[in-house]
């Protein structure tokens, strides 16, 4: 506990940090985005590739409490999978929770098509490959 | 029509069929067969290539059966009723408190240790998934894996170091989470903890110390690991009049005498096949069963590599008591008698006599004098082994290829004597506190000196240090549960003396001791903990540990060190440490080489009783190829492997030539009796001289010679583990032991008589056969194999016509506009596989593949995803031509016939060449392996995997889906792997190069047989095999364009020879 010492150190909301750090037992957070067990996800690659935070969790800045904003269903992650020009952005701009999750016109599709040969993103037919999440 | 109308009418069909056929010859000409029923083509192998899995495979009537499905319904619907329908249950994400270091959830850290199984120790890197070790490969870093001498210009050279290991460290991650694993330190069955152990030892050496340790004896097996010689030095000084005895059933004590009696002292001998252009081998199964196997492996495939500027293979000879697997590789093999082999020696030896190709062989090896190696095999005795020695001496062998060095064991002692008088004194009374430290001596001890009940009352107090509460454990007072040597700290030198520190990967699972932890109580030092014991003897010895080096007088060692391993310098004895157990060796600390001279003339040896009577054998006593000699019998992965030769699981059989199984039993092939199904063979009992009998199935084996009988080590145990036991509580396989005798290990005879009885065999020879089911005349091209001579006069290969398809050709090379475009393949050597079957074991262990037990198996369902073929060549089954191994792992095909007939889509086809298995999606039709024609696919027929064993939770591997009933699985060229280098070098932009990505059966291949990687990339390893002129698809006329490709087996007969 180095912050929550000093930042809302009253706070009811945050009396199961002090108690796990006073017995030394872990949080046992609950998943908000948990995906079924046969689908194998990398959440590195997503990052690195320039998939921002907001574009599948939502606003999470504007969140009282976490929740999940999407439907994570197979149907929602092959929209990205299958163009993901759409949904792709600058490197720099991966936390930039104003981004829209959405490129629309078709300059910014344009755009979004450099971004991945430029991040070197692998083509269509390999992202919609079963065995790139089931294995 | 209802089912049974449709089953008659089918049989009838087929019956009409088979009569049209029985006019001709029954496939005459045949030349590639796997099985004795397969060459006579009789009706049960019809029944097997019609039907993958055998008519009435599931009976309704067979009351098993039944049971099984309503306890399985049972469970079914226990699970369904309950817990409202949520979309998923929810999970948690428990964060560590304090994290270890360097440790990232989710990925997984490699350690360096060796796995000190028997003799020798493997140098091992374990992968270990959060704090718990799930993978064992070989270490590449380590000298004795240094990579293989291969011609420069060959494409199939591996640049890095070997990964390999053999079945035993492989499969030694399950003894590690088996749960039958003895978890308590006990006193006669009761729960006691250490201290009382301490305070009770305490005691009986207080007793002790008058006589100065009169009446202790230690028993333990030969140890080569240099702490705990020291520590038993220590203690022998402390308890001057106690004794220190070895023993273990597989020894080599035979070698030792024969190298007392050539070179009047023991040795260890080691070998470079790489620099041998010609080989004999006088019984020696280097390829399997040596201390080093795994280094010969490499080296001798080394030298068997054909390419543009190296048109010259080596030559194998092979004289043997019983077909195997170096028997297989050999150019010539002759299988002879046991009390022939002296004779056939000692005329190698003279030049001349003994059969016509003793000369011709001689002669051979006289052009290759200096580049050649004789070896003779364990268990032949001294007389053969001083024969061998004297040969390698008069070819000028030795210092080139052969080389000899100190013992690896710290006391080398002949171990039949030394239990010899361990037994005297037991008998007179004059042992009062026996420690024996691992090993089972109850259960493998020879009938003769056998340390049973009578014999061990006799010392008072017992003790006993080992993994299971075997049968040694019940008659011995104490028991203290060992730990396993991936919990333990301690050392072990390899097959040439390298040292390698042992680092455990998690913490004893049950607390258990190492041996010495053991011995440290014995010298008074009751708190020393394990990691303690090595580190001071290493600060005191860490020079002494290292070898002088390269050019100091007594030449350089066997093993060159790595370059750069500049570790010596390391003045800091604590930088030192941590090098050397992170880098999994001790540099420069193989056995500095020796000179000795090899005597000429040998004694002929005390003439041996040949069995004459009718009904009399000579016997052949090996250990188990999977279980070796008892030790691993509760580990279900290797009682379920099937052997190389014979192919049985969960058995050990007595093997027989085809002309004796017909004079003893009456009997042509291995279980054609039953139509279909089971594999029922008779059994025969095998009665010494002393009368003690044992019951074993036999076994015909094309190639083994007459009236010569092979039994197996290992099994008939009484312990009572799972796996061990079997599903009837009747001991597994015969107990061979208890017709062993002391002063005959190996070789022996007995008398052979007929019984009535009958034994269930499960084997998997004849299972998923890739004939032809309508048993045209044509026999399928599956195995190639030619001499050198014919490959190199033979012009450029036929053309590689593509059949026509209708299938549109996938676009592997454009993909994406920037991103890396791959397309895996693989390419496996025929040339190179030695039948070892490390391939399917690592393959079980990396992707959580479940064990299905004997009654399974016999069915057809065993689950290995890569299977290792055997085939046997010629028309004479009493003599093959030649035994060719043939592993076999989904060729995902480009034109796969398994995925247009999937009614869901479960599998399918990557757009970078993988065929798919979507375990989600799949439904169990079961038409995808219907349609395959390389029956690569496995079906999770019940529910195989275990999922309720907490111990099993631990050791499977994370990446991986642990598949339930009715789902359809198959290799996936262990895309788990491909899948985490991608991603990783996609991270950090730049292509995967040939070599990061490698599958399992890959890595842990002794002899690279098997190459995958990225057939879009014309340099890598894989391009430029598949480029070579050997190379052929396996069923290619049926236009599925595999990726798995094969490359055709050279032979490289002597002229001179037939």
């Amino acid at each position: 506990m180095n912050c929550h010492k000093q930042i809302w150190a009253d706070s009811p909301y945050l009396e199961p940090v002090r108690a796990s750090f006073r017995t030394g037992k872990p949080i046992e957070w609950i998943r908000v985005h948990d995906l079924p067990d046969y689908a194998y996800f990398n959440h590195s690659i997503h990052v690195n590739k320039g998939v921002g935070c907001s574009t599948c969790h939502g606003r999470v800045d504007e969140m009282p409490i976490a929740y999940q904003s999407s439907s994570l269903q197979m149907e929602w992650c092959l929209e990205c999978h299958r163009n993901p020009e759409r949904f792709v952005r600058e490197k720099g701009k991966v936390f930039d929770m104003n981004w829209r999750p959405e490129n629309k016109s078709a300059t910014e599709i344009e755009y979004g098509r450099s971004l991945l040969v430029k991040y070197r993103i692998q083509g269509k037919q390999v992202l919609t490959s079963c065995s790139t999440c089931h294995r | 029509m209802s089912d049974s109308d449709r089953h008659i009418n089918f049989k009838l069909m087929r019956d009409h069929i088979l009569a049209m056929q029985d006019g001709k010859d029954s496939r005459a000409g045949k030349q590639y067969w796997r099985s004795l029923e397969e060459l006579a083509d009789s009706p049960a192998f019809q029944e097997f290539v019609a039907r993958e899995y055998p008519q009435q495979a599931e009976e309704w009537h067979d009351p098993i059966e039944r049971r099984t499905f309503i306890k399985l319904m049972g469970a079914s619907l226990a699970l369904a009723g309950l817990s409202g329908c949520v979309f998923q249950p929810a999970e948690k994400i428990v964060p560590y408190i304090k994290q270890p270091e360097e440790e990232v959830p989710g990925k997984a850290l490699f350690f360096a240790t060796a796995a000190p199984l028997f003799g020798a120790a493997t140098p091992v890197l374990v992968r270990s998934n959060e704090g718990r070790p799930t993978k064992i490969e070989g270490n590449p870093d380590h000298p004795n894996n240094r990579p293989g001498d291969f011609p420069v210009d060959d494409p199939g050279r591996d640049p890095r170091g070997s990964s390999a290991t053999d079945i035993f460290t492989q499969a030694s991650i399950l003894s590690l989470y088996d749960p039958d694993r003895s978890q308590t330190l006990t006193f006669r069955e009761d729960i006691r903890t250490w201290t009382s152990f301490v305070g009770a030892i305490r005691t009986a050496l207080d007793e002790q110390r008058p006589k100065q340790g009169g009446g202790i004896r230690f028993l333990t097996q030969p140890i080569t690991s240099p702490t705990v010689g020291s520590q038993m030095k220590e203690l022998l000084q402390a308890w001057p009049q106690a004794k220190w005895h070895q023993y273990e059933p597989a020894n080599r004590d035979n070698v030792r005498a024969g190298a007392v009696m050539a070179l009047g002292q023991p040795v260890n001998t080691t070998y470079r096949f790489d620099l041998a252009d010609r080989i004999l081998s006088l019984d020696c199964d280097f390829l399997s069963c040596l201390p080093g196997s795994l280094r010969y492996a490499r080296d001798f495939a080394a030298k068997r590599r054909v390419t543009e500027e190296n048109k010259e293979m080596s030559r194998l000879y092979v004289v043997e008591t019983t077909p195997s697997n170096t028997g297989a590789k050999a150019d010539h093999q002759w299988c002879v008698k046991p009390s022939e082999l002296e004779g056939i020696a000692r005329a190698l030896l003279a030049g001349s006599g003994g059969p016509d190709w003793v000369s011709a062989i001689a002669r051979d090896l006289q052009q290759h004098k200096g580049a050649s190696i004789v070896i003779a095999g364990d268990q032949q005795s001294p007389v053969i082994h001083a024969l061998a020695h004297a040969m390698n001496s008069a070819l000028g062998n030795v210092g080139k290829t052969v080389f000899y060095s100190d013992p690896l064991e710290v006391n080398s002692v002949d171990q039949r004597q030394s239990l010899q008088e361990l037994v005297n004194d037991l008998d007179s009374g004059h042992v009062e506190l026996l420690v024996i430290v691992g090993g089972n001596p109850v259960y493998d001890t020879p009938s003769d000196l056998k340390l049973d009940f009578e014999r061990l009352k006799k010392a008072k107090l017992r003790v006993n240090l080992s993994q299971y509460k075997d049968e040694t454990s019940q008659l011995c007072h104490w028991h203290v549960n060992e730990a396993h040597y991936l919990e333990s700290w301690g050392d072990a030198r390899s097959y040439d003396g390298t040292v390698t520190i042992l680092q455990p990967l998690i913490q004893p699972l049950y607390d258990g001791k190492t041996v010495s932890e053991l011995l440290a109580v014995f010298s008074g030092q009751y708190d020393r903990k394990p990691l303690e014991i090595v580190k001071t003897y290493w600060q005191a010895n860490r020079n002494q540990g290292q070898t002088a080096g390269a050019g100091a007088g007594a030449g350089q060692a066997v093993t060159p060190p790595p370059a750069g391993t500049g570790n010596v310098a390391a003045a800091d004895f604590e930088s030192w440490w941590r090098q050397t157990i992170h880098d999994g060796f001790v540099p420069n600390s193989a056995s500095p080489v020796k000179t000795l001279a090899a005597r000429t003339d040998v004694p002929a040896s005390a003439p041996t009783t040949v069995a004459t009577a009718a009904g009399s054998f000579e016997v052949v006593i090996r250990t188990d190829p999977s279980i070796y000699d008892g030790r691993f019998a509760n580990n279900g992965w290797l009682q379920e492997l099937p052997k190389p030769l014979t192919k049985v699981t969960w058995d050990n059989v007595a093997v027989v030539s085809p002309n004796s199984a017909f004079q003893i039993a009456g009997v042509r092939d291995n279980g054609g009796s039953t139509i279909g199904r089971e594999h029922y063979v008779p059994k025969v009992d095998l009665v010494d001289q002393r009368g003690n009998t044992v019951r074993a199935p036999i076994w015909i084996m094309p190639g083994q010679p007459d009236n010569v009988i092979t039994i197996y080590l290992g099994f008939g145990r009484s312990y009572k583990g799972h796996v061990a036991m079997g599903a009837t509580d009747e001991p597994v396989g015969y107990n061979a032991y208890a017709i062993r005798t002391s002063y005959e290990p190996w070789f022996t005879s007995l008398q052979v008589k007929k019984t009535t009885e009958q034994h269930l065999l499960a084997t998997t020879q004849l299972h998923f056969n890739m004939e032809d089911p309508n048993f045209s005349k044509e026999e399928r091209d599956i195995v190639r194999s030619k001499t050198v001579d014919e490959f190199h006069r033979e012009e450029k290969h036929e053309e590689k016509h593509e059949e026509p398809s209708m299938y549109e050709p996938y676009p592997y090379k454009e993909q994406a506009e920037n991103a890396p475009n791959y397309a895996w393949g693989m390419a496996i050597d025929l040339n190179n596989c030695v039948g070892c079957n490390a391939c399917t074991i690592a393959c079980q262990a990396e992707n959580n593949i479940p064990i299905v037990g004997k009654d399974q198996v016999a069915r057809s369902r065993e689950m290995h995803w890569i299977r290792v073929d055997t085939y046997f060549r010629g028309m004479d089954p009493a003599k093959p031509e030649g035994t060719n191994f043939m592993p076999v792992p989904c060729m995902h095909c480009e034109n796969a016939p398994c995925e247009p007939v999937c009614p869901v889509h479960a599998t399918v086809h990557s757009a970078e060449g993988l065929n798919d298995m979507v375990y989600n999606r799949c439904v169990g039709t079961k038409y995808c392996s219907n349609n395959c024609p390389y029956k690569v696919r496995r079906f999770n027929f019940f529910l195989y995997n275990d999922w309720d064993t907490q111990q099993y939770q631990l050791m499977r591997n994370p990446e991986v889906t642990v598949r339930s009933r009715g789902v359809m699985e198959k290799c996936t060229y262990c895309v788990q792997r491909i899948q985490a280098v991608k991603i990783q070098t996609e991270i950090e932009g730049r292509r995967a190069q040939d070599g990061e990505i490698v599958t399992a059966c890959q890595a842990v291949c002794p002899t690279e047989a098997i190459v995958f990687g990225d057939v879009n990339d014309p340099n890598s390893r894989v391009s430029k095999l598949k480029q070579n002129e050997r190379n052929y698809s396996l069923l290619g006329e049926l236009n599925t364009r595999p990726r798995t490709t094969y490359l055709g087996q050279l032979k490289n007969p002597n002229p001179e020879i037939k």
